[in-house]
């Protein structure tokens, strides 16, 4: 009789354990439904009388372009910038509301979070994916239901582009013209425009669709006068464009100008040259042109070790709900859609537009 | 007799407390996000679509546990089938159904080997199966560093063939008809659960797994062979790595070697929080589909949520973890005391 009465106590004790975890686990997922709630109640009852009990959600739903987001993760500072982007464009005073999901680097997450949207009825799918392939069966579920979806930063590798509505993201190929025009620019302006200049390159890790681009697009800019020595990957690391680096200087004695295509491989780069008893920057004899524009390269611009440095744009926020609008007032929309990118270079303002950035 | 009696009764216990966890969680989801369609067949369909490959593979994990073993290979030979499988079919031009037999037969290899070692050789499980982890994931890397898109035709096929329910459907914002689905993932998956439940509970094998895992010396007195017994089971649990693989191939269809990292992990989490004790000998297979879908719950609260960080599914599983353990280990002084 006792064991059945400390059994049944043991119980009790463990079913209330049990709700209590439970509780804490869902109460921040509570609140927000319930602050949201006296809302949507009001709102109708201002309004005519709702015949049916889901009126409340549907006129909320009527005033906000429900979008929902899967994102990749949080693994750099040019992702959480890209994330920021969007929490900040998909406000409610904006009219959106945003579904926003952090799928930690891992596809099946993101699968997951997409088939969640599709159930909840967001009116726009925006995915910027983990990985290129195997999204078919699931962008086919989306495509039943009605769901546009768009795609930020990278691209999907699927057999039938008619599944998603159009990509956003950087042009990388734009973004090595854009470095090869400034080079052209910034040796006119200090008369060496006819001289024979000597490049290095410190390339990205082979085959990332930011080293394929940003390679491209500079070696379509190069000018007649303008001799590359030697291209090799820094495998967008810091220690590796430093050792790359450093090999190049011992190779060559006339090295006039760096393209490193990110800003790390440009650190490690401006370390093997200090080292090495040279100067760089604009003040210095050899010219560094970086990829990226992370805030770290403001400083070193700032400190006079860097020349340029080329945005590779996070804020895809404004861009997607400009589609949206687009997509809304029944307009078609382009399926690739470059984000505006811009460039820093020495002359500017660097400390004010450090500032302002995100990232 | 008395005593083996208290033990299932404990076991049923651990069960019904996760049966209940998980149909208190649903409810709480159901009052909770009642705007925003949580209510839908679909929604819970979809915890079984998005996990079939991990039922499985927690499953053939709860087998493992039984013994008193662990397998945490289990994620990189996932891995490593889903590379296999998109390699074969989409570089070597392999169709789709030899494919899937040859990934099959080096899981089964893969754990004929991991359990020789293990039973015969009397390696620590741990060891044996990170020795496994590792080198399943060195070689998904070695067949290719590239990710490999699927596009076999058959096996688009059967990741894509929808099965329509008759009933539940509704009609969505854009005006469509929808009716529930299920894909053959799903069904396959609850077929190996329903089979490793018939064979642990009805047959002579069974027993012994669940004999071995309670105590070895006994086993070995009462005339079990231990050591074939253990072997068995690593066999299964390699063929059933390859077939959680491929179902989770399904889903993804895709290859690339960070693929399921960490799903050893998750399956062990489904097992544990349905009631299997690392220690051996007590669990049950339903438990661990439980386990799996009250992972699967929590995920979907956090996606409707919409505004909380996706880490929260493994601190509440952390919690949930904790609770379980902490319950076994209380019912296990409980029983202590009664004898």
């Amino acid at each position: 009789m006792k064991r059945k009465v400390l059994s049944a106590l043991l119980s009790v004790a463990m079913v209330a354990t049990m709700l209590v975890g439970c509780g804490s686990s869902s109460e921040p997922a509570a609140a927000p439904a319930e602050e949201a709630a006296p809302a949507e109640e009001a709102a109708p009852a201002e309004e005519a009388a709702p015949a049916e009990e889901a009126a409340p959600a549907e006129a909320a739903d009527g005033d906000l372009i429900v979008v929902g987001y899967a994102q990749v993760g949080a693994e750099s500072d040019w992702r959480t910038a890209n994330t920021e982007s969007f929490k900040s464009t998909f406000t409610e005073e904006n009219g959106y509301q945003l579904i926003f999901d952090d799928a930690q680097q891992k596809q099946e997450n993101q699968i997951k979070a997409i088939r969640s949207f599709i159930q909840q009825e967001v009116d726009y799918i925006v995915v910027a994916p983990v990985v290129e392939t195997g999204w078919e069966t699931v962008l086919e579920e989306a495509k039943e239901a009605g769901i546009p979806v768009i795609l930020s930063d990278r691209m999907m590798d699927v057999s039938d582009d008619s599944l998603y509505t159009c990509w956003v993201g950087g042009n990388f190929v734009k973004e090595g013209q854009d470095a090869a025009k400034w080079l052209a620019d910034k040796l006119e302006a200090d008369g060496r425009g006819d001289e024979e200049i000597n490049i290095v390159t410190l390339q990205g890790t082979i085959g990332a669709s930011a080293q394929v681009g940003r390679t491209e697009g500079f070696a379509e800019g190069m000018q007649d006068n303008w001799n590359m020595l030697a291209m090799q990957t820094g495998e967008f690391t810091q220690s590796k464009g430093q050792e790359v680096m450093e090999s190049f200087l011992k190779q060559y004695d006339d090295i006039d100008v760096v393209v490193c295509e990110n800003d790390n491989m440009a650190f490690g780069a401006i370390d093997a040259i200090k080292a090495a008893g040279k100067t760089c920057g604009p003040e210095g004899d050899i010219i560094i042109i970086s990829f990226d524009a992370v805030s770290a390269a403001f400083d070193s611009m700032i400190a006079g070790d860097m020349n340029a440095s080329f945005e590779c744009n996070p804020l895809h926020g404004p861009r997607v709900a400009e589609i949206i609008q687009k997509l809304e007032a029944g307009e078609s929309v382009d399926k690739v859609q470059y984000v505006d990118e811009a460039y820093f270079d020495t002359t500017m303002d660097l400390k004010a537009i450090q500032a302002e950035r995100l990232y | 007799m008395k005593d083996k009696l208290k033990k299932i009764e404990g076991n049923q216990f651990l069960l019904m407390i996760t049966i209940l966890l998980f149909v208190v969680m649903y409810v709480i989801g159901l009052v909770v996000f009642k705007d925003k369609n949580f209510g839908r067949l679909q929604v819970f369909l979809n915890l079984f679509i998005s996990n079939a490959g991990l039922i499985v593979i927690a499953v053939s994990m709860t087998m493992v546990l039984l013994t008193g073993g662990i397998d945490i290979s289990v994620g990189s030979v996932v891995a490593m089938t889903c590379m296999l499988l998109a390699w074969m079919m989409e570089n070597k031009g392999m169709g789709a159904i030899p494919s899937l037999i040859i990934v099959l037969l080096i899981g089964v290899v893969f754990g004929l080997v991991q359990g020789f070692l293990i039973s015969y050789l009397k390696i620590q499980p741990f060891i044996v199966t990170l020795a496994g982890m590792f080198f399943a994931r060195g070689m998904t890397s070695v067949i290719s560093t590239e990710m490999i898109s699927i596009k076999n035709e058959m096996f688009l096929a059967w990741a894509q063939a929808k099965i329509y329910l008759p009933f539940g459907g509704y009609v969505n914002k854009k005006g469509v008809m929808v009716y529930p689905y299920v894909y053959p993932s799903v069904i396959m998956a609850l077929a190996v659960l329903i089979i490793v439940f018939i064979v642990l509970k009805y047959t002579k094998f069974g027993r012994s797994v669940y004999a071995v895992g309670g105590n070895e010396q006994s086993a070995l007195l009462m005339g079990l062979n231990v050591k074939r017994t253990k072997l068995k089971v690593y066999i299964i649990d390699g063929f059933l790595a390859a077939f959680g693989g491929f179902l989770f191939c399904l889903n993804t269809c895709s290859g690339f070697v960070e693929q399921a990292k960490g799903f050893e992990m998750e399956a062990i989490a489904g097992a544990v929080i349905g009631g299997t004790l690392l220690t051996g000998g007590v669990g049950n297979v339903v438990g661990s589909l439980f386990g799996v879908l009250i992972k699967g719950t929590i995920e979907t609260f956090i996606n409707f949520q919409g505004t909380l960080s996706s880490w929260w599914t493994k601190i509440t599983i952390a919690a949930l973890l904790a609770f379980f353990i902490i319950l076994q280990s209380v019912l296990a002084s409980v029983k202590e005391k009664r004898k």
